[in-house]
């Protein structure tokens, strides 16, 4: 760089924030990446603890049960695959990473997308920071986390929560937003409160909207466990990353089609979920 | 007299969107003039139906929201049993919203999440009322209008016909002294608008509230008004009892509407009955002759 060139110290002020932070709230970091920890290996080990095939059939089953027989005879044939492979453990790690994640999203998501959503000015401040949040490559934020939760499991939770949060706020914002405006003045033709208004019909009302967006949580932060295990996070992403250092395209190409199956399973299970309670009707 | 008492008074009242508009607020009523409602003054009395008519633009719709305050006058008072819902705390005005004024609307008014009989229940339980008391009342009105064995249905599963007798219902479960309707049979077949014309009024007989009804239908009108008021551009041009309305048209606008009138539905219509055989044979005789002229141009 020229001298006398001015620039805007961006990166400077980045790395003294972090460094800021990391020494004043260590403490906090520590008992939250305990807490993780702690909780991840609970739903892994109560996991183990069913025997794989017992698993695979409750799996089956509830695909029967939300979707329909074709998806519980690919839920039956999928995990089995994954088993025979001998890829089950880290499929286990790996759905419990996503799991923690995504229940951390939604805990703070859906509360953030309902604030938001009744405050016009809060929410021309947050979207902008969504879009940030969401279009920053995935890769940056994981540095900094690894400087406040140091290498393991969590900072890979903590990047896919700020990967995948985004889309929960925002659909709740958008579900809430599209309540169509005659059903709001029929709430206030009968003299709701405002918390009335909200509780009993928009959220309700937005509700296929928002399990829209936890699918999409659920896809994402799914998509994330490959960067994840760059920072030490175990499960499938930590063999695909395996596999793409030492060259072993078989190797790779498997890891990946668990992951596929996974998702799929994931996927079509919670878009289920999000119609399920008033089936084909109630679209307005 | 019938009426002795009013219950709903308006006073200079005016809706002026174009400050709104400025403000670019998205209004609960979208309206494209500025000047939905000018300056009207109207008495509505305890226990009739009264029929607001106009054609669509006209602020009748605007008018009524203003009842219940759901669209805030610019100025004028709103009168409730003579207390000024402009002067009142927010907390009162939602007490009258609950117990005073139920609306009944034109279309998608039913909740789409909630059944029949809780979408009836919702009014009662913004209120606060025990779930016990709240199905037994919301039976009461589904039985009302006719509708048993529906309870457990959603609104999708219902006909047209069938989610306005929901909404009228709901809004009887919450047994207020003033009902508003909003257009409510508008959007339905005739001969499903005809028989809810009929349970109204059947229903009217039995519960005497005051209903405000809003249509552009004109033998709608005058079917079921007791009193009938014409709005044109924002202003109440007419108030009157049907026969007045159709004997004495106080302008160009309000005898181009009662022209075409049918006469037969004009024949079975209750007011009808209850005049004297003078007005009767003035009424006959003033639609005998448009007839003759009519036939006469077409030979």
């Amino acid at each position: 760089m020229e001298k006398g060139h001015f620039k805007i110290s961006i990166a400077d002020t980045i790395d003294q924030t972090v460094e800021w932070i990391t020494i004043n709230f260590s403490s906090i970091f520590d008992r939250f990446s305990l807490l993780i920890d702690n909780c991840i290996n609970l739903i892994i080990y109560v996991l183990t603890l069913i025997n794989p095939i017992v698993l695979i059939i409750i799996l089956s089953i509830i695909a029967y049960i939300l979707v329909s027989v074709y998806m519980s005879i690919f839920t039956l044939i999928g995990f089995s695959i994954i088993l025979n492979l001998g890829y089950w453990l880290p499929m286990i790690e790996t759905f419990s990473l996503v799991f923690v994640s995504v229940i951390i999203s939604i805990l703070l998501g859906i509360p953030i997308g309902i604030i938001s959503s009744q405050h016009k000015q809060l929410s021309k401040f947050t979207l902008p920071i969504l879009d940030f949040m969401q279009t920053m490559p995935a890769f940056v934020y994981l540095i900094p986390a690894i400087f406040f939760f140091s290498i393991g499991v969590v900072p890979g939770i903590v990047a896919s929560i700020i990967f995948s949060l985004p889309s929960v706020i925002k659909l709740t914002i958008l579900g809430i937003k599209q309540v169509p405006k005659e059903i709001i003045e029929v709430g206030h033709s009968f003299g709701t409160k405002t918390h009335q208004l909200l509780f009993k019909i928009q959220i309700p009302l937005a509700m296929p909207t928002i399990m829209a967006g936890i699918n999409q949580c659920i896809m994402l932060s799914l998509s994330m466990v490959v960067i994840a295990s760059m920072v030490g996070a175990p499960g499938l992403g930590a063999e695909v990353y395996r596999a793409v250092t030492q060259i072993e395209i078989g190797k790779g190409f498997e890891a990946g089609i668990v992951i596929v199956i996974l998702a799929i399973f994931l996927d079509r299970i919670t878009q289920k979920l999000s119609i399920i309670k008033w089936k084909d009707g109630g679209r307005l | 007299m019938k009426y002795e008492s009013c219950i709903i008074g308006l006073k200079n009242v005016t809706k002026d969107f174009s400050i709104a508009n400025r403000k670019k607020n998205t209004n609960l009523k979208e309206n494209h003039e500025d000047l939905a409602v000018s300056d009207v003054n109207l008495n509505i009395y305890k226990g009739e139906i009264f029929v607001l008519i106009g054609s669509s633009g006209s602020g009748k719709s605007t008018l009524l929201r203003m009842i219940n305050n759901l669209v805030i006058p610019t100025e004028g008072e709103v009168l409730i049993e003579g207390r000024n819902t402009q002067k009142m705390s927010h907390n009162e005005m939602l007490t009258i919203r609950q117990k005073k004024i139920s609306m009944v609307f034109q279309s998608i008014s039913l909740l789409p999440h909630r059944t029949v009989i809780s979408n009836i229940e919702f009014g009662l339980e913004v209120q606060g009322v025990k779930k016990s008391l709240r199905i037994k009342k919301a039976k009461e009105s589904l039985r009302l209008v006719g509708l048993n064995g529906y309870e457990y249905h959603y609104p999708h599963q219902l006909s047209g016909g069938m989610q306005q007798r929901v909404g009228l219902a709901r809004a009887i479960a919450n047994d207020t002294d003033i009902i508003l309707m909003d257009e409510a049979f508008s959007a339905l077949d005739p001969i499903i608008k005809r028989d809810l014309q009929n349970q109204l009024l059947d229903l009217q007989s039995k519960l005497s509230k005051t209903i405000v009804f809003i249509t552009h239908d004109i033998d709608e009108a005058l079917k079921i008004g007791d009193r009938i008021g014409v709005m044109s551009q924002g202003k109440v041009i007419q108030v009157g009892k049907p026969e007045e309305i159709l004997l004495e048209p106080i302008n160009e606008y309000v005898k181009k509407l009662t022209n075409d009138i049918n006469l037969q539905k004009l024949i079975s219509a209750s007011f009808f009955h209850s005049l004297t055989s003078e007005a009767k044979e003035k009424l006959i005789k003033k639609y005998n002759t448009q007839i003759e002229k009519l036939l006469e141009t077409v030979k």
